[in-house]
């Protein structure tokens, strides 16, 4: 099982106790979004939807590259969480 | 002291002022800045405030606390299941419930969601979203959503929803089962030959006056009506009125017979009628109405003020009227609308206004 590090910024780093970096197991994006889910239960919700897709104004990057949720996660993978351009407010 | 849970485009204002002194209220807080507050209340049982959030980027939540101007935590469950076909864009509006701990919200695609602990947790009414229509259901111009909640006073088993397009649902064993209260609505946006059990039904805003709960009053899309059974027919009141188009609606608790809109020019060109804003009001259940406008912008004054940016404070003789418009304007009345005063200009455009 890889080891990713997971890179938040607010507000999802709130929602995860304040850490700005979180290491967390997982073989996929979508792993990976789950295990953060289930480790700080208060992000539930903000980055996969209710069919546990992630949202249409959410991107996610491994390694410097924007991926799905099916996307593999080699070991020590960086995987950053930022809001879209297309999706602020109204 | 009045405090006022103003929804914006940009975020929760808190406001609070003293009504009856007419002078602008302090903002007091601005929670969620760059987030839309759909609507805001403050639950008078238990004193917490609820406050319906949707974020661009991270989706639509509720949020809740017990001090409007700290932290805010969400709460769970407001969700469609993982395996349907719907997800949540919008939530409308948040309603306690008659029985300790219980509310409703109403959500976008349109669903009621309950919850038994006080708002903390929410699970989806499966009586109404399994409704073999609802295939069929057609959205509003602001989407398919569930908004008015009308609770029967002391009676948690009846309750009248309002959904636009698809008309009034009641329910008389707590939402277990659904049936249609549409009888009298005429939709002048529909074929004269239209079927006359159509579903699609657009309404705006209904609320029942708590003396007599079987009287609700409703704005339509295009049409004032008044109910005197429970929501089961509806007969137009809109005589004497500007226009008959609009979103906003309030009631006075202490009279079963009144009602204030603010009515808009047409459904398209949704501002106030002349240039002139205008609160009508009604002491007799529909059958005249009377221009409330003292104080209010009466020159090249186009504003639209959106569905649930409508509210009173008290009741009868202590009755206040406050309400926002897209402009960020915000204005009250400490007198039944006999008069009006800016409580705060220039906020960002609002979507809801309740006092706390």
């Amino acid at each position: 099982m890889s080891v990713a590090t997971v890179k938040l910024r607010s507000p999802l780093r709130d929602l995860a106790g304040g850490n700005r970096e979180v290491s967390v197991e997982g073989s996929s994006v979508g792993d990976i979004l789950r295990e953060l889910e289930r480790r700080h239960p208060r992000i539930t919700g903000w980055v996969l939807d209710e069919h546990g897709r992630v949202r249409t104004h959410v991107n996610v990057f491994v390694d410097g590259e924007r991926v799905q949720e099916d996307a593999p996660v080699a070991a020590s993978a960086t995987v950053h969480i930022l809001p879209s351009i297309s999706g602020g407010s109204r | 002291m009045t405090e006022l849970l103003v929804g914006t485009k940009k975020g929760l204002f808190v406001l609070q002022g003293e009504a009856r002194s007419e002078k602008p209220f302090e903002v007091a807080a601005r929670a969620f800045p760059g987030n839309v507050v759909e609507y805001a209340i403050r639950d008078p049982r238990s004193g917490r405030y609820f406050a319906s959030v949707t974020s661009g980027h991270y989706g639509p939540r509720v949020m809740h606390t017990t001090d409007p101007t700290g932290e805010w935590e969400p709460t769970t469950g407001l969700t469609y299941p993982k395996d349907d076909e719907w997800t949540l864009e919008r939530i409308w509006s948040i309603v306690p419930g008659e029985a300790d701990g219980l509310m409703y919200a109403g959500v976008a695609p349109a669903g009621l969601f309950t919850s038994i602990d006080g708002g903390m947790t929410w699970e989806l009414n499966r009586a109404l979203h399994d409704q073999p229509t609802r295939k069929d259901w057609q959205p509003g111009a602001g989407g398919l959503c569930l908004h008015s909640i009308a609770t029967w006073p002391g009676d948690p088993s009846r309750l009248a929803l309002g959904i636009s397009a698809v008309g009034v649902w009641l329910t008389e064993d707590g939402g277990a089962s659904w049936r249609h209260g549409n009888k009298g609505l005429v939709p002048r946006y529909l074929p004269e030959d239209a079927a006359e059990d159509t579903f699609d039904l657009c309404v705006h805003n209904m609320h029942r006056a708590p003396l007599r709960p079987e009287r609700l009053f409703m704005q339509f899309h295009g049409g004032v009506y008044r109910s005197d059974d429970a929501g089961e027919t509806w007969i137009s009141i809109a005589d004497g009125l500007p226009a008959d188009f609009s979103f906003p609606l309030a009631i006075d608790p202490a009279d079963p017979d009144s009602a204030f809109v603010i009515p808009m020019v047409s459904d398209g060109d949704r501002v106030t009628v002349d240039g002139r804003v205008r609160v009508f009001g009604t002491r007799d259940g529909g059958e005249t109405w009377t221009s409330l406008s003292d104080g209010l912008p009466q020159d090249d004054a186009y504003l639209t003020i959106l569905r649930q940016a409508f509210d009173r404070e008290g009741e009868g003789s202590e009755l206040g009227l406050y309400f926002g418009a897209t402009s960020g304007d915000v204005f009250g009345s400490g007198d039944g609308g006999s008069s009006w005063f800016s409580v705060r200009e220039r906020l960002a455009p609002v979507t809801s206004v309740r006092v706390a």
